[in-house]
């Protein structure tokens, strides 16, 4: 569905809060019609991403435009083409569900006779049938996530830029919503952002993971869990008598393997070693034969596929490799 | 334009869903009628006077009472972010929002009629000075409204938004009642400061067109600054 008409063009987006770079130079695009789920624990920089290309807050350096616009120069052109829905959807409580509808039909200058369609389009759509005489404030979090997303939706944009649109939902009310997305994304551009894993495989086409304001991957779903993946080995070794100079250097001579982690220090007389290789091949045999070559001591070795949230963990955590070597 | 009346209706409706509108106007009407009727009927002269020189303290508790809620609870509620992010002007919330509690202060202004038309039953009320005072009343409404606007656009907490707004306009209303204190030199500087030195013309019913000008610089600087307030979000 995507075509090669860029909505979204980041260069070199940093944000700096007095020391802190919330972001440090990032550039991304994304193509009409792509729906893109922006990835990373609290903190690393997606809501700030999200206020700088709905131009709430302004980058310290780099571009970025948005439907071809620059937010810099066309803040309120920018705006028209795109519907966001902050973090926790904040309403005006005190209004009826119908009565925030129309003051933001009417502020996003849909004309009176239109506004009566957009608005039972969006009702419709976000499953609010039955709410529309309802105060704010006596909504479910699932039903002001609706609002929300009503809200964003009324002027029928090209963009939607969605931050953490399931937080704080139950399970049904994700699964809602989330079907809600994909529907949504079928013919618009979407950003969405979240810290579940099972939200971007289930709706994003493309994820880019954000990790300290800088993106650490990006690609499909597939793509990352077969480039950053593949398979993952636990090799525990008795520590060796010729010391631990050879051993990375061993396994890394196998064909298919990439990268291999060995700890600094031996623990218990054991070294938990991982080595991650292509996610076709298997390379067990081969690493139990180097191990007999070199008169090394095999205590345990095991296989996993890896999956896309090993690869989030790995990938936004510093000490990773010692974290999931112990969690075998 | 459009945007900044939509704003200024919600706004003005805001008031009206919540009980703030009907608390402030009523304490508002009960201590005017109080502070006013009680001196008034033990002397015997038909006049509005001590009405136009009442109201201007009262409103040191009232403009704040009216505006704190502006800004500061839709940036704790987030609230500013959604607004912020669709076609709208920072100048349209601002001017929106100050239309809207300007819109109160006149609904209250309104229900003291009464007691100008209670007055006029005890003898001959000179109107023109009445409505010389309202107007008078009006403008030193807007800048005290201003103020309170720019207080509530520096915070997200309410109270703080409220005290700081009263520490200001109590600072305008009272500041020439220290120069008394003040060397000769800072005398007239402490008068043009001060919003009771202003008004006194207009609560003797004499609209002069100097304390107007100074009305509307206060609420035209008031207004602004808190226009900056709002825009600073984008850089800090």
């Amino acid at each position: 569905m995507a075509t090669n008409e860029l909505m979204i063009e980041v260069k070199n987006l940093t944000k700096r809060y007095g020391e802190v770079r919330a972001l440090d130079d990032i550039s991304f695009e994304v193509k009409r019609g792509q729906v893109l789920g922006f990835l990373g624990p609290n903190g690393a920089g997606k809501t700030t991403t999200m206020k700088i290309l709905t131009t709430f807050i302004a980058p310290s350096s780099g571009s970025a435009k948005v439907a071809g616009l620059d937010i810099s120069e066309a803040p309120l052109e920018v705006r028209r083409k795109v519907g966001y829905l902050p973090e926790s959807a904040p309403l005006y409580t005190d209004m009826q569900v119908i009565e925030c509808l129309e003051f933001v039909a009417e502020l996003r200058n849909i004309s009176k006779p239109d506004r009566k369609t957009a608005i039972a389009r969006v009702i419709e759509t976000c499953g609010l049938k039955g709410m529309t005489g309802r105060e704010i404030r006596t909504l479910s979090k699932g039903y002001k996530q609706r609002v929300g997303l009503a809200q964003a939706m009324i002027h029928d944009p090209s963009i939607l830029i969605l931050d953490e649109p399931t937080n704080g939902l139950d399970p049904n009310q994700i699964a809602e919503i989330r079907e809600l997305i994909r529907s949504i994304g079928k013919e618009r551009t979407v950003i969405l952002s979240t810290h579940h894993l099972a939200e971007v495989q289930a709706a994003a086409d493309r994820v880019l993971i954000i990790h300290k304001g800088k993106i650490v991957a990006d690609g499909s779903p597939e793509e990352l869990e077969s480039s950053k993946g593949g398979a993952r080995y636990d090799v525990t070794l008795a520590t060796p008598q010729d010391g631990m100079k050879g051993v990375k250097e061993a396994f890394l001579g196998i064909p298919g393997v990439n990268e291999v982690d060995v700890p600094q220090t031996p623990k218990n007389g054991t070294l938990d070693i991982v080595v991650r290789g292509q996610r076709e091949s298997d390379v067990r045999a081969d690493i139990f034969r180097k191990v007999v070559e070199r008169n090394w001591v095999m205590l345990g070795l095991g296989r996993k596929q890896v999956d896309l949230e090993a690869i989030f963990r790995r990938l936004t955590t510093e000490t990773a490799s010692i974290k999931e070597g112990g969690a075998q | 334009m459009n945007n900044t009346l939509a704003i200024a209706r919600r706004e003005f409706r805001a008031y009206f869903n919540s009980p703030v509108a009907y608390f402030v106007i009523t304490v508002f009407l009960v201590m005017v009628g109080i502070l006013f009727f009680v001196p008034f009927f033990a002397q015997d002269r038909a006049s509005m006077r001590d009405f136009f020189a009442l109201v201007p303290f009262l409103l040191i508790f009232f403009g704040p009472a009216i505006t704190m809620r502006l800004i500061a609870e839709e940036r704790r509620s987030g609230t500013l972010e959604m607004l912020l992010t669709m076609p709208v002007r920072d100048t349209d919330v601002i001017v929106g929002k100050f239309i809207a509690a300007l819109g109160l202060f006149l609904v209250a202004l309104l229900l003291t009629l009464p007691y100008a038309f209670t007055v006029s039953t005890f003898g001959e009320l000179d109107w023109g000075p009445v409505m010389g005072g309202y107007l008078g009343l009006l403008l030193l409404g807007a800048a005290t409204l201003a103020i309170g606007l720019f207080a509530s656009s520096q915070t997200e907490n309410q109270i703080v938004a409220f005290v700081v707004a009263l520490i200001i306009t109590m600072f305008f209303t009272m500041v020439d009642r220290f120069a008394a204190f003040m060397p000769a030199v800072a005398v007239p500087f402490v008068e043009f400061l001060s919003i009771s030195t202003h008004f006194e013309n207009a609560a003797r019913g004499v609209v002069d067109s100097r304390d107007v000008l100074y009305f509307l610089s206060l609420t035209a600087l008031a207004l602004f600054l808190s226009f900056r307030a709002l825009e600073a979000r984008r850089w800090r």
